[in-house]
């Protein structure tokens, strides 16, 4: 039972890590390939981190939870690395799909960053 | 049953990697390599948690803490340096 | 008295809580430990923590994580069913959200939300702290899904969250 369990999990991790990646590769502009990693690979990596909790409590004396840490502070480090990676690109003004939609707030656009608010800089 | 799925994992994990380092070595920008390292650090954690589970030794753990604590720097670090052109303020 | 001795009992607790499980232990000898770095850290970075969070309502709040905890995974499936189909049938797009939460802690804990879950990931803050600038992997209804996102986790957020 618990066997299957952890062959379930560590298949389930590894699919997602690899559709983090494939999304990686795979995306054809920056801010679309923000989402595979920061989305998919970070719960793969949650997923195979609980197994290996999962297996470590059971198979030797006492519980094993240090990897809930690891698990805890990927998921609370994923968000801002990504935000600091898409702050780097928008100030870079790195280029968008077309199709993508801006959005509009006050006097411009927001596809382009000035530093202040997300006017359009002139 | 878990000793049959590892090899799997370790080939989907392994074909994570090289994804990853096609992005790294493709660009085409310097956001984009970022990105592929920060990637590359995550699936680096899973393979050593996979390869601690392949040997049932909780040793590799603390190297999967250590890569995500550095990691985790290391992205920020190359981040606000493209942002500021500087680490420290 | 207990405010300089213990200025902020979360991060205390959180602390102990994250030396107990580097440590995989619970030995009296680690507790103990524990508890005198849990009392000196905050004591010694007293200045990079202005505000003073007080959580009202814990209930919310376990609802709140429930269902982030939730969203994350029902999301995590969503992107993936995205990034397998075709990449030219998605429909990105920039879109902004006006923040009606004004502590910091709740601003920065809803863009790392918003990161993790429904294929968005939050890209800038505006400086003063009003806007937040969303990239969407896939969206259909821009305004429906910012609607959404308010009311799912900035509304148990602001109930959550008290600044003194």
């Amino acid at each position: 039972m618990l066997d299957a369990a952890l062959a379930v999990l560590v298949l389930v991790g590894a699919f997602f890590t690899l559709v983090g990646s494939w999304g990686l590769a795979k995306m054809p502009d920056f801010f679309m390939r923000l989402h595979g990693p920061t989305k998919a690979s970070t719960l793969g990596v949650g997923a195979v981190l609980v197994a290996s909790a999962l297996y470590f409590s059971f198979n030797t004396d006492g519980v094993s939870l240090h990897e809930v840490l690891v698990t805890l502070f990927l998921f609370m480090t994923a968000p801002v690395s990504a935000h600091m990676m898409a702050k780097a690109a928008l100030h870079l003004k790195l280029k968008q799909v077309e199709r993508t939609r801006s959005a509009v707030v006050e006097s411009g656009v927001a596809n382009s960053y000035d530093g202040t608010s997300f006017r359009r800089k002139e | 049953m878990l000793s049959m799925v590892l090899p799997l994992a370790f080939g989907m994990v392994s074909l994570a990697l090289l994804l990853s380092l096609y992005r790294l070595l493709v660009g085409p920008s310097v956001p984009d390599r970022i990105l592929a390292l920060d990637t590359l650090y995550l699936n680096t954690i899973a393979l050593l948690i996979l390869f601690g589970l392949m040997q049932g030794s909780p040793l590799y753990f603390e190297a999967a803490l250590l890569i995500a604590v550095m990691g985790f720097v290391g992205t920020i670090a190359l981040s606000k340096y493209l942002l500021r052109g500087d680490i420290m303020e | 008295m207990w405010n300089k001795v213990l200025p902020h009992p979360l991060l205390s607790v959180f602390l102990l809580l994250v030396w107990l499980l580097l440590n995989n232990t619970v030995a009296m000898g680690h507790v103990v430990l524990g508890a005198v770095l849990a009392l000196l850290i905050p004591l010694l970075t007293l200045g990079f923590w202005p505000e003073r969070v007080v959580v009202r309502h814990p209930w919310v709040l376990l609802k709140f994580l429930l269902v982030v905890l939730w969203d994350i995974v029902v999301a995590n499936l969503h992107v993936a069913a995205l990034i397998l189909g075709s990449a030219r049938t998605l429909q990105p797009a920039f879109m902004v959200m006006e923040l009606d939460i004004r502590s910091p802690l709740g601003a920065s804990i809803l863009a790392n939300t918003i990161s993790l879950t429904p294929g968005t990931v939050s890209c800038e803050l505006s400086t003063d702290r009003r806007q937040l600038l969303i990239h969407a992997l896939h969206v259909d209804d821009v305004d429906a899904s910012l609607r959404e996102m308010k009311q799912r986790y900035e509304r148990p957020l602001m109930e959550v969250l008290q600044v003194c």
